[in-house]
């Protein structure tokens, strides 16, 4: 029944054992997560079970309190931060750039690990830069600053830094949230054109259980702070594990045209309850 | 006009012409600089004509009476109104950067009443005048106001917030700005010596003060550009900077530092003077955007100017009688910031 055991795939981040907490209060319990290289992963589970938290530790940004995360067979809080910041990047969730930074700026920080004191900007950066620009799709508004700019532009914006840092993994903690659908499904093209045509390693924090199942090549359930499922959507995208991660009451179908898994949530019976409204009526 | 300079600052940042640009627009500003300067050493009891002190300046060794009077009377104070001037200013885009906070600055944090309140004490308690010492009493009273105005924030609710650090700061000033009237009001002494100290002047003779005060605020400034790289990238979050690979914790503690020094050289060598931090710092990126790495020489740049004309101001105004620095500088500046930023917003 627990899937959260099986590991195979090979793996250049994973985490052992990791409890992290704030305070007193512990959010992740010994989790166990190897996260899978060169494909997009996928992390789902509701509101508050430690996502987010999860993604942080493995990016450092968190201390764990028990247990360890290993980069490359390196404790990651023993490894020099810039070392680290070379291998690994990380988009939090609702990042805030200061007022009046451009887009360009934004991303050029994303070259920060790669300078050094006396070199503070080379040709390597540069063309960094602009790759970053072009495959985020920034360009038409790299001048502006931003805070004028639309939801899915400033999100992509976002993207573009993380990609300069050229990193060979990529961690994003819901970079759709709060985007239309349109932009959202851009958004998921790129992400997945990364980690299969350019042999990235993501792993990305969903909200939208559809989008999940459709783009994930990997997929992790989280509740209460533990890893309950993981594996491709095929395998865990079931109603069973929908109603023990989110309680939620879904079947899952398959859609012919396109042969992807979705989830249908079930409601009270529409037909009943319109012939109900109009008998009041 | 703000607009174009602007406009053409933010387009092809990294390319040598946008470097060339900056290098272009930093020696005008230096250029101003030294006019200010100029201007500042000529403007005294015997007016001296401008071509007279710019060579007099420049010529290290004629002994004229003019050369006299610029190099022994007049040079310290305007040294004084520079550094001062500069220090204040990187100080409060430093502390703006890193706190991601618009209103933070040496004095609405507490640090100037802290560094202010220490020299009172010394002064008043152990008749301290020792000019070598000053800058570094001050600056012990500079970090334990900073550090008690941090626990404050941390502890209110809500935590260490723009709000609650600004909050905390006005605490700690109002607190120490009391205890400092008490021990004015029962000893005339201390405040028959401390009262023009105290509104922020840049009047007396700080010769002395200076040997000690010029050459800890280079090494401050040196340090302020070296990280100033680092604080754009903090001022982008916390949590995207240690994506990054910045060291954070290691950072903000390198910038209190910095801050501090200059701080208390600027408390040592003219009493506090408000609204230079606040205001210089937003004024210098209103026209070069948010990268720190301009930000702070020009912030040092900018305000090293501003503090000159203002000084020129508190002696020329009421000739014979001499304003204080202080107040000049608020008196003066806010109806120029707002200005300002009404013509950039345009
Ligand atoms: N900085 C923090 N301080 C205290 N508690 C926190 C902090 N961040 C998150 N938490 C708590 O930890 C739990 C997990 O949060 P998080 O990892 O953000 O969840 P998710 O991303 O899955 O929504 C939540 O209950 C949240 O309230
Ligand atoms: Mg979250």
């Amino acid at each position: 029944m627990n899937s959260s055991t099986r590991v195979s795939l090979p793996s250049r981040l994973v985490a052992t054992q990791l409890e992290v907490g704030y305070g007193d209060r512990r959010v992740l319990n010994q989790v166990d997560f190897a996260v899978p290289n060169g494909q997009l992963t996928i992390l789902v589970g509701p509101n508050g079970c430690g996502k987010s938290t999860l993604l942080k530790s493995l990016a450092r940004i968190l201390t764990p309190s028990g247990g360890v995360v290993c980069l490359d067979g390196q404790d990651i809080h023993q490894s020099r931060t810039r070392d680290v910041a070379k291998k690994l990047a990380l988009l939090p969730q609702d990042p805030v750039a200061p007022e009046g930074m451009t887009v360009r700026e934004v991303v050029a920080q994303g070259r920060f690990p790669h300078q050094r004191i006396l070199q503070q900007w080379s040709r390597e950066d540069e063309r960094a830069v602009e790759e970053a620009m072009s495959v985020a799709q920034v360009n038409d508004f790299a001048h502006r600053s931003i805070g004028e700019l639309s939801g899915g532009q400033r999100q992509r914006c976002w993207i573009a830094m993380v990609l300069a840092q050229e990193t060979d993994l990529i961690l994003l903690d819901e970079p759709t949230t709060f985007l239309d659908l349109k932009i959202q499904v851009d958004v998921m093209n790129l992400l997945a054109r990364l980690a299969h045509e350019k042999q990235r390693t993501l792993v990305v924090v969903l909200h939208e259980l559809n989008l999940a199942a459709a783009y994930a090549d990997y997929l992790v359930m989280m509740r209460d702070g533990a890893v309950l499922h993981q594996g491709t959507p095929e395998e865990i995208f079931s109603p069973d594990n929908l109603y023990q991660v989110f309680g939620l009451d879904a079947q899952v179908i398959r859609d012919p045209h396109s042969d992807r898994l979705i989830c249908v949530p079930t409601l009270p019976d529409l037909a009943v309850s319109r012939s109900a409204k109009l008998a009041v009526v | 006009m703000i607009r174009r300079i602007h406009s053409a600052h933010v387009q092809n940042h990294y390319s040598i012409n946008a470097v060339l640009r900056h290098l272009l627009t930093l020696a005008t500003v230096l250029a101003v600089l030294i006019f200010m300067f100029t201007w500042h050493v000529s403007v005294g009891a015997k007016s001296l004509p401008l071509d007279a002190v710019f060579q007099a300046l420049f010529d290290g060794q004629a002994v004229t009476m003019t050369h006299v009077i610029v190099w022994d009377l007049r040079m310290p104070r305007a040294l004084t109104a520079a550094l001062v001037g500069g220090g204040l200013g990187v100080a409060g885009a430093m502390l703006q950067g890193v706190s991601r906070n618009p209103l933070a600055e040496p004095s609405l944090l507490g640090l100037m009443a802290g560094a202010s309140f220490a020299v009172v004490m010394a002064v008043n308690t152990f008749h301290f005048s020792d000019v070598f010492w000053l800058p570094w009493v001050a600056a012990v009273g500079a970090l334990i106001a900073a550090v008690v105005v941090w626990l404050i924030a941390q502890l209110a609710p809500g935590g260490l917030n723009s709000l609650n650090l600004i909050l905390a700061g006005s605490a700690v000033t109002a607190f120490l700005a009391s205890l400092v009237s008490v021990v004015l009001i029962l000893n005339q002494e201390t405040f028959e010596q401390l009262r023009v100290w105290l509104s922020g002047s840049l009047s007396g003779q700080k010769t002395n003060e200076l040997k000690v005060a010029m050459p800890l605020m280079m090494v401050a400034f040196l340090f302020a550009l070296y990280l100033s790289s680092k604080v754009t990238v903090l001022a982008m979050g916390d949590e995207v900077a240690l994506g990054l690979g910045l060291k954070t914790g290691w950072l903000k503690v390198q910038v209190l530092i910095c801050v501090v020094v200059l701080t208390a050289c600027s408390v040592a060598l003219a009493g506090p003077i408000g609204f230079v931090g606040l205001v210089i710092p937003h004024v210098v990126r209103l026209f070069v955007g948010v990268d720190y790495r301009w930000v702070i020489p020009y912030s040092a740049l900018v305000g090293a100017c501003y503090l000159l004309l203002v000084d020129i101001i508190a002696r020329l105004a009421l000739r014979p009688e001499e304003v204080s620095t202080g107040i000049v500088t608020a008196l003066f500046g806010a109806p120029l910031f707002v200005y300002l930023v009404r013509a950039r917003a345009r």
